[in-house]
């Protein structure tokens, strides 16, 4: 873990992985919490994401979550937006759900 | 390293001898095949070889009367060529000794290590057996020969004739 | 099943039916992935150990969750069977599922704490997820029109079933450098592909009846596509089985293993050289046990008897009241044109169900669609529906002259789009909407280019074209054989797409060429438009994209995309 932090820039850093139960997007907020809000994420500098990743290999060994890794972000009035297309996408969900198919997801998840 | 030997735990009589120690004449012994040359030729007590997993059977023919016990490596479980292996060396080889597995293999697939003709799994010091007997227990139907099944495809494969 | 309250036919046609001990295998594969899904959770198994492990069980861990790849043994489906997919769609997803280019279905939203009781699920109406990913014997897929064909000589459903029970947790390559994709056809024009698979075969009947195989190997896509080559001409039925073992054992042997890019099948032939790798599988086979190996007639025919024909109707070829409806419904008529393959029976048609509806998501199905084809798949085709390749649906039997009163059921379905085989039947991965190895979005872009030709009288004038999205290298939508394919890649963290022309995946298969530099998410859809005014500009009469394609190269394509670059 240590090898992939050299050589960032001055661009903020967030920690991020998919929890083990059920795979959903988290961010490692402060406190060693994980939440589903991109907004709540610890924001880390260069030198200082080694903490953060280290607490998520912690959080990966005690079965929390899975393949934790830091993203790049600029800081914007609504929270952290990441940098790369990828991790947008991680952000929002899918860019694409049909209305039918919306309105049928949303059917069963009422139905739960 | 405990022993499984047929899905059951068993004491191993086999030394397994380090690279630079020399081979005891005396007991069952377990080398490298690399060390094979070493070995005298009117050695008496029980011989063993380290195969690795780019062995392939034909290597092994020529060596098949003089060992008693054939240990294919696994460096990884992912790298399944041992099982391939294993397979020929019993079908097509007919060898009738021990065929161990050694290194990382999992649980999961412990049938498929006794499936394709091996007798005996290394597990870690350690490590707890109970997955590796309840993974023997876990199926009732194959749709495979097993290889050192007498039966025919037709018959094992159920479902079939 | 009680078959009382249900629309449910008192004759369906042949499919695969389990027997216990099928039922008893399925059960204990989902006790075992029971027991590897508490052993994760537990700590037991470590990441690194589960993941083969789940993936065998097809499940991946995907951008947003969980994701679950379940089986469409060789595309084939009951209609119970496809509600009981509405179930996992409603009660362990969000409503929906997506069927895939290899004919199965995934489910996009699924929790590990509850992927065992979503796999229980299946295995209450025979389905599974087994093999579905992994390093092993994918699932076998073949022709959407098997047993329904007019041009088809051997029902390839057999033979795949043969090979699904012999593949399935084969103890020796359930571990092997790659994965494992096998295709069989049975017709003279080949929907299967099987020229881009590690292993295609394509069966043949001579004049006594007896059936062999034409065995091609090393094909495939992904990284580095490769055609297969013809590795046996003639290979008899009873040999069937000894034949593959003979190739499997050398790949898994012989195989790349420190690669993963490295490590298909088509990479060792094309590193060994086809002769070389020809030879080491006829010493395989010819040193054989073969007697243990022999594929028996009989046993050919306990299976054959699972897919015997349904009690067709005896109907006249032509159908004066399908003629008279198309005759009164210009858009029914259009749809006939497009959504219908010739049947081998008089009297009836396979219709295919396309899963494009134009701005909406290829491959896409809500759980009431999925309720809504079973009813009809019982009202008008013996209770079956199959799963295409270009991830669409088809009901293979149908009448024709219930086709009018099918297609009006489809209509408010949104199931009832004419447009196979044209512009907006476009193939798509899920890409990076979804997939955690995805470089670019595939689904917006589809959507993008349906939009742009939504006028279907437009799509007709330009005529058959196939556009396959891939969301990166892997091939999921098989772009290397599109006519048109989109490849996107990942450029400083942004969306690139990579156009190539002329590529094909039937008979005549054929790997596309790549046209230039690749294009912004918001200029491929101009792209294609400019690629598709080429042709129309160019084309001789009769031809089709394909043909122009073929004429012409891809000098006047390339011009236009990049004169004022």
């Amino acid at each position: 873990m240590q090898a992939k932090v050299k050589a960032r820039g001055t661009q903020p850093l967030v920690v991020t992985a998919n929890r083990l139960r059920d795979g959903r997007v988290v961010w490692l907020g402060g406190g060693g919490i994980w939440s589903e809000r991109v907004g709540d994420a610890a924001i880390f500098d260069g030198a200082g994401v080694a903490a953060g990743l280290s607490a998520a290999a912690q959080a990966e060994a005690e079965q929390i979550v899975v393949a934790p890794y830091e993203v790049e972000v600029t800081l914007k009035p609504g929270g952290p937006e990441p940098l790369r297309m990828r991790e947008r996408v991680r952000v929002v969900g899918p860019s694409v759900l049909a209305p039918s198919v919306l309105a049928a997801g949303m059917l069963a998840e009422a139905a739960e | 390293m405990q022993l499984l030997e047929q899905g059951r735990p068993a004491a191993d009589r086999w030394l397994r001898v380090a690279d630079a120690a020399p081979i005891p004449d005396d007991v069952a012994a377990l080398i490298g095949l690399e060390r094979l040359a070493e070995v005298p030729a009117g050695r008496t007590a029980p011989l063993g070889v380290v195969v690795g997993p780019a062995t392939l059977p034909e290597e092994l023919a020529p060596l098949l009367n003089r060992v008693a016990l054939i240990a294919v490596a696994f460096p990884k479980f992912r790298d399944g060529r041992g099982f391939t292996l294993g397979r020929a060396l019993r079908e097509r080889f007919r060898y009738g000794g021990e065929l161990r597995a050694v290194g990382h293999v999992l649980p999961d697939q412990h049938l498929f290590l006794l499936r394709c003709g091996f007798s005996a799994v290394e597990v870690a010091d350690g490590a707890d057996l109970a997955p590796w007997t309840a993974a023997l227990g876990r199926f009732h139907t194959a749709y495979q020969a097993m290889v050192t099944d007498k039966a025919t495809l037709r018959q094992c494969m159920r479902r079939f004739g | 099943m009680d078959g009382l309250d249900r629309t449910a036919p008192q004759v369906t046609a042949g499919i695969y039916k389990y027997d216990a001990y099928d039922r008893q295998f399925l059960r204990d594969r989902v006790a075992e992935f029971r027991g590897q899904v508490d052993r994760r959770l537990a700590g037991a198994l470590s990441e690194d150990e589960f993941k083969p492990l789940r993936l065998m069980n097809g499940l991946y861990l995907q951008l947003h969750a969980y994701m679950l790849r379940c089986a469409v043994p060789y595309g084939v489906l009951s209609s119970d069977q496809m509600r009981q997919f509405a179930v996992v769609a409603r009660r362990f997803d969000r409503g929906y599922g997506h069927f895939t280019t290899r004919q199965n279905i995934q489910f996009n939203w699924i929790k590990l704490e509850e992927a065992a009781d979503a796999i229980a699920t299946l295995a209450d109406a025979d389905l599974h997820a087994i093999q579905t990913s992994g390093n092993c014997i994918r699932n076998v897929t073949t022709d959407e029109y098997a047993g329904a064909a007019f041009d088809e000589s051997v029902d390839p459903r057999v033979y795949a079933e043969i090979l699904r029970q012999w593949s399935t947790l084969h103890p020796e390559f359930s571990f092997l450098p790659r994965k494992f994709k096998i295709a069989i056809t049975g017709a003279a024009r080949d929907r299967a592909a099987i020229q881009l698979h590690d292993i295609g075969l394509a069966a043949r009947r001579d004049a006594s009846g007896a059936v062999s195989f034409e065995v091609w190997v090393g094909g495939g896509m992904g990284r580095t596509p490769i055609l297969a080559y013809r590795i046996r001409e003639r290979l008899p039925e009873a040999e069937t089985i000894a034949y593959l073992e003979a190739i499997l054992r050398v790949y898994n042997a012989l195989g790349g293993r420190e690669n993963i890019h490295k490590a298909r099948i088509k990479i060792l032939v094309r590193d060994v050289g086809q002769a070389r790798f020809t030879e080491l599988v006829e010493q395989e086979y010819a040193r054989l046990p073969r007697e243990r190996y022999r594929l028996e007639p009989e046993v050919v025919a306990a299976i054959q008897a699972h897919f015997a024909p349904p009690p067709f109707a005896v109907l006249p070829q032509a159908d004066a009241a399908l003629a008279a409806a198309c005759d009164g419904d210009a858009e029914f008529a259009a749809w006939v044109g497009r959504n219908t393959h010739p049947h081998k029976v008089a009297g009836y048609i396979s219709a295919v169900i396309s899963l494009k509806p134009i701005g909406g998501i290829p491959g896409d199905c809500s759980a009431a669609q999925m309720d809504a084809i079973a009813d009809l798949a019982d009202r008008y085709a013996f209770g079956e529906v199959r799963v295409s390749h270009v991830q669409n649906l088809v009901l293979a039997h149908v009448r024709k002259d219930e086709l009018y009163a099918l297609w009006q059921a489809l209509r408010p379905l949104g199931l009832a789009t004419g447009n196979v085989g044209l512009l907006s039947d476009i193939i798509a991965c899920p890409g990076l909407d979804y997939c955690a190895l995805a470089n670019a979005r595939a689904i917006p872009v589809a959507q993008l280019i349906a939009e742009r030709f939504a006028d279907l009288h437009r799509q007709h004038d330009i005529g058959s074209v196939y556009i396959n999205i891939s969301g990166c290298i892997n091939a999921c939508a098989h772009h290397h054989v599109g006519h048109i394919g989109i490849l996107g890649v990942d450029r400083k963290g942004e969306e690139y797409y990579q156009i190539t022309l002329g590529g094909s995946a039937t008979n005549d298969a054929r790997i596309g060429d790549i046209v230039g530099p690749s294009f912004a998410y918001d200029q491929v859809t101009d792209a294609v438009e400019t690629i598709l005014r080429s042709y129309l500009a160019i084309r001789q009469a009769g031809e089709l994209f394909i043909d122009t394609y073929r004429r012409t190269g891809l000098a006047p394509f390339k011009e236009a995309l990049y004169a004022t670059a």
